[in-house]
């Protein structure tokens, strides 16, 4: 077993309206800076997993986005996993 | 007529719920915590506004995995009424009950005031009691009240008459003002296709008085209590 790095990144779904975006885009502009578009908010949860490869890593964060972390109907989600920091447990 | 009344951490308009249904004597209403794992015998279930489990990650995504809740999905798959309201239609859309999601209110506020609602469809056990198109004035809490559903759900919800309630104007349009928190059609509640769980934004458990403002929401406790006293026990 090794722990992995897991962070997920989740964000409102490609079309639909994020006025939290909208209003940060609209103070950006405000503040001169130009040519910004398509401000999207989204959050992000880090998790250390314990797991016997990143694979499984990437498929039990996967499991943890369908059911809880994201919302299906709303949000799109992404993880990235990075190598184990330290070797847990014994070697099989 | 038993009804539960579900308490979860952060609820916090449960009492209002129980003491609108203590208006009307035929319901005895009860509390049920959400570690409870049993409804026992309830006639019907209310999920109350709020903020359950502080409305961390998404209003409603925690809560829907409290263990009461596989008790409500068992009820309202048997056919039982269940009402959410406010947050309540939240824990029922993330659970799946009820199709599509409330998002941020497009303007950004939490919006707390009266509003008005039309009765689309008297063709539901909550409803039976108001003329179909009947305006009710009735308040508003919420953050995240914006309905959304993909076109194909939004059609459907309104094919097969689930729109409930929809914000309108005093005078009952759809146009300018009418809709205040960005939901798509102006949906304010829905139900889902065997219409006995209902979800909807406003409260009608905070308009059954006078000394409240308003009293338009009596017809959805006494709907419901024509339809359990038609029902064999």
């Amino acid at each position: 077993m090794s722990h992995f790095h897991v962070e997920v990144r989740i964000k409102p779904r490609a079309g639909l309206l994020d006025p939290e975006g909208k209003a940060i885009q609209h103070a950006l502009d405000s503040l001169g800076f130009e040519g910004v578009d398509n401000v999207r908010v989204g959050k992000v949860v880090d998790l250390e997993v314990e797991a016997p490869s990143e694979k499984e890593a990437i498929d039990r964060a996967t499991q943890m986005c369908r059911k809880l972390l994201a919302n299906p109907v709303t949000e799109d989600f992404g993880i990235t996993v990075s190598e184990p920091t330290s070797a847990g447990g014994s070697e099989a | 007529m038993k009804v539960a009344v579900i308490t979860f951490p952060g609820s916090n308009c449960d009492h209002d719920c129980y003491k609108a249904l203590k208006l009307f004597p035929e319901f005895e209403p009860r509390f049920v915590w959400h570690a409870a794992s049993t409804l026992d015998s309830v006639d019907a279930v209310f999920l109350p506004g709020g903020f359950a489990h502080g409305d961390y990650l998404r209003a409603g995504a925690i809560a829907r995995f409290s263990p009461i809740m596989d008790a409500v999905h068992a009820f309202a798959t048997a056919g039982g009424p269940v009402v959410g309201i406010c947050n309540g239609f939240q824990v029922l859309c993330e659970s799946g009950l009820l199709p599509g999601a409330l998002l941020r209110n497009d303007t950004l506020r939490f919006r707390s005031h009266d509003v008005h609602i039309r009765v689309e469809t008297s063709r539901t056990r909550f409803t039976s009691a108001y003329e179909k198109g009947r305006i009710l004035r009735i308040p508003i809490a919420h953050g995240e009240g914006n309905y959304h559903a993909d076109a194909e759900t939004l059609a459907e919800l309104e094919g097969e008459d689930r729109v409930v309630f929809r914000y309108v104007t005093p005078t009952g349009g759809l146009g300018e003002g009418s809709n205040p928190n960005g939901s798509a059609h102006n949906i304010a509640g829905i139900v889902n296709a065997a219409r006995n769980v209902l979800g909807m934004m406003p409260h009608p458990e905070r308009a059954v008085e006078p000394l409240l403002g308003s009293t338009d929401g009596r017809g959805l406790f006494e709907s419901l209590s024509a339809h359990l006293s038609s029902v064999p026990a």
